[in-house]
């Protein structure tokens, strides 16, 4: 990738490397950065694997027992069963329903934002690469997008639709797209007046060639920062349509569901049932947003001296 | 200029055009208000007269020309739940949602400017890096968690704060203002609080970014030259540049933060237009949703329209590359 090759060649000239080495040396500088990896690449593992290392299944109705219920953190059941984290009204394991709950969090964020990547990149490079009307109807459009709140958006696409996993990802999906359109176009906009795009036109290669294999990766810096931003905003975002009820279904709560469960319980003073969930989805926000902030400033061509 | 004013205020109707029908047609998709009104006993007849008094029984064009008709004349239509008029409902709502954004707002500039500075002067430091460090954190809190976590520590553990509900209010020209009597105020630092928490993390983070560039700027190596104090340097050279960019920001953030307030309505039971659009969802009240949407939509038609406007007063190039293209 040039723009690592490009952002490193200074503190690595003794030793021969590939970019890709040199940008990892780079990244490891920052320690907290290298933590807040680390602990993503954990929940990311356990959310994959809670159907196998989750004490129980929380949806599986023989595996729970309605006397269980309530039953505060570090507690152990009639039978003797340890609850750690205590569990919620009908008896589910809380560490169980958030280990199951973040696979959703995460399942819906990831496909959503992998969905408005491709739709955003796709358009914002057809944009700049055609330019004249494409791009003035295209950037109206998301001009006008962007000038309101994606809360504001989701929230009334998904009071139309109803509730679904399939509908909250196709409403973040289309909340995301522009950010990414208008990233990859600002881009595209520069490096399509380069010599190496002027050369591979010479060349009379295909349009889908030069645009995807030789403008699109040179354009990829900056939408890797977007993208990590992104994953970490329609986690929240999620949450927060979730715990306003127009988000997952019951039957397949995210963490915003299992938090918007526990606040009925708050005011009775039962903090795990709303409190867990949220340090859990904190946690992962926070984590991936100092990835993100970190990318950002190592591609960040300003910052270099 | 005209031309340009012009031309923004017809992009501006058209938008509101299309809003109007987007908004009427989509919001016949939600389901039938007549399952929720009803009492699950009602016979046929009941059914019948109330579709009939709801308008419901007309076809959809009728009914669409009809909203039109009433829309031209500020009428939003009767809600479904209350009986009385949606746009008036929603206006009643307005001053209670524009109060707490307001102080959010406010809140905001005196914690986060303050805060982004000290880093931006310390950024080596390991306060610097603490407060950037928090600012990300405060960018990644989701806002109704956080207002759960409050309600829990200071209204049912400490017992400080009440955990929810607008509590006593006084009425200045007719309008109703927590901030005008004191148990209003603590009914209001909250939900206010929690509405900031975002805004906060953004402020830092362009009055750090502000600061570290000014720093940089001749004008500042300048007065530093004259001698001056370096509380004068901070205090008047620096803060007033990077108040430009951070006021802008955050008049087009007043938006948002109504968007937003739906969040904390929801959390804090305040009695704002968001909770009341979150309610009529819930209810599928039809007039309350489209009137909430169309106020929302001519508020930011608004705002757009008078930044656009403002800019290209500011700065002629942007109306000019708009006549060429």
């Amino acid at each position: 990738m040039s723009v690592s090759a490009a952002s490193s060649t200074t503190r690595s000239a003794i030793k021969i490397e590939t970019p890709l080495h040199m940008f990892w040396a780079d990244f490891c500088a920052n320690r907290i950065a290298l933590i807040a990896l680390a602990v993503v690449s954990v929940l990311a593992l356990i959310s994959v694997l809670s159907p196998w290392i989750a004490p129980q299944n929380p949806y599986d109705l023989t595996q729970i027992s309605i006397f269980d219920n309530m039953l505060k953190p570090l507690q152990r059941s009639q039978e003797g069963k340890l609850f750690v984290l205590g569990s919620d009204e009908q008896g589910r394991d809380m560490l169980s329903a958030m280990m199951y709950g973040l696979k959703m969090s995460l399942f819906v964020a990831i496909t959503a934002t992998t969905a408005a990547l491709c739709v955003g990149v796709s358009l914002g490079i057809i944009a700049a690469y055609f330019g004249g009307r494409v791009d003035a109807v295209l950037m109206r459009l998301v001009d006008l997008q962007l000038s309101f709140p994606a809360i504001l958006i989701a929230l009334i696409l998904l009071a139309v639709l109803g509730k679904g996993v399939d509908k909250v990802i196709f409403a973040l999906m289309l909340v995301q797209w522009a950010y990414y359109a208008r990233t990859v176009r600002g881009n595209a906009m520069v490096e399509r007046r380069r010599e190496y795009i002027e050369a591979a036109q010479c060349l009379a290669l295909p349009r889908h060639r030069i645009i995807f294999r030789h403008l699109l990766p040179n354009c990829l810096g900056p939408l890797i920062v977007v993208a990590t931003v992104q994953v970490a905003h329609a986690i929240s975002l999620e949450a927060t349509l979730s715990f306003l009820g127009v988000g997952v279904p019951i039957t397949e709560p995210s963490l915003g569901l299992l938090i918007s469960n526990g606040y009925k319980y708050i005011l009775s003073g039962k903090y795990w049932v709303s409190i867990y969930p949220g340090l859990l989805l904190l946690l992962t926000i926070v984590s991936i947003n100092l990835v993100g902030d970190h990318l950002r400033d190592l591609l960040n061509p300003r910052l270099k001296a | 200029m005209l031309a340009f004013i012009l031309r923004r205020l017809g992009q501006s109707a058209f938008l509101l055009i299309a809003m109007a029908v987007l908004v009427f047609v989509s919001i016949f998709a939600i389901g039938d208000p007549i399952e929720v009104l009803l009492p699950a006993d009602a016979d046929q007849n009941e059914r019948e007269a109330a579709i009939r008094h709801l308008g419901l029984d007309q076809p959809l064009w009728m009914q669409f020309a009809h909203f039109v008709w009433n829309l031209l004349h500020g009428d939003l239509g009767k809600s479904f739940v209350f009986g009385s008029d949606s746009l008036s409902l929603i206006l009643g709502r307005l001053p209670a949602t524009l109060e707490l954004a307001l102080v959010a707002l406010i809140l905001a500039a005196l914690i986060g400017i303050p805060l982004g500075l000290i880093a931006g002067l310390k950024s080596q430091t390991w306060i610097g890096r603490l407060i950037m460090t928090t600012s990300i954190v405060g960018f990644s809190l989701p806002n109704f968690w956080f207002g759960i976590v409050m309600i829990l520590v200071f209204a049912v553990q400490l017992q400080w704060l009440p955990s929810g509900g607008r509590g006593p209010t006084d009425t200045l020209f007719g309008i109703e203002f927590s901030l005008l009597n004191p148990q209003g105020w603590v009914n209001l630092i909250m939900p206010a609080a929690t509405l900031a928490i975002y805004k906060v993390s953004l402020v830092i983070r362009l009055a750090y970014a502000g600061t570290r560039e000014a720093l940089l700027q001749d004008y500042v190596r300048f007065a530093r030259a004259k001698g001056l104090s370096s509380s004068r340097i901070i205090g008047v050279h620096i803060l007033k540049n990077i108040l430009i960019p951070i006021v802008t920001v955050l008049g087009l953030e007043l938006g948002s933060m109504i968007a937003f307030a739906v969040v904390t309505e929801s959390v804090f039971a305040w009695p704002g237009m968001g909770k009341l659009l979150i309610d009529s969802i819930a209810r599928l009240d039809r007039p309350v949703i489209v009137a909430y949407l169309m106020l929302v939509v001519t508020l930011f038609a608004l705002i757009n329209l008078c930044v656009d406007i403002l800019y290209s007063v500011l700065d002629p190039r942007v109306r000019l590359s708009e006549g060429q293209s």
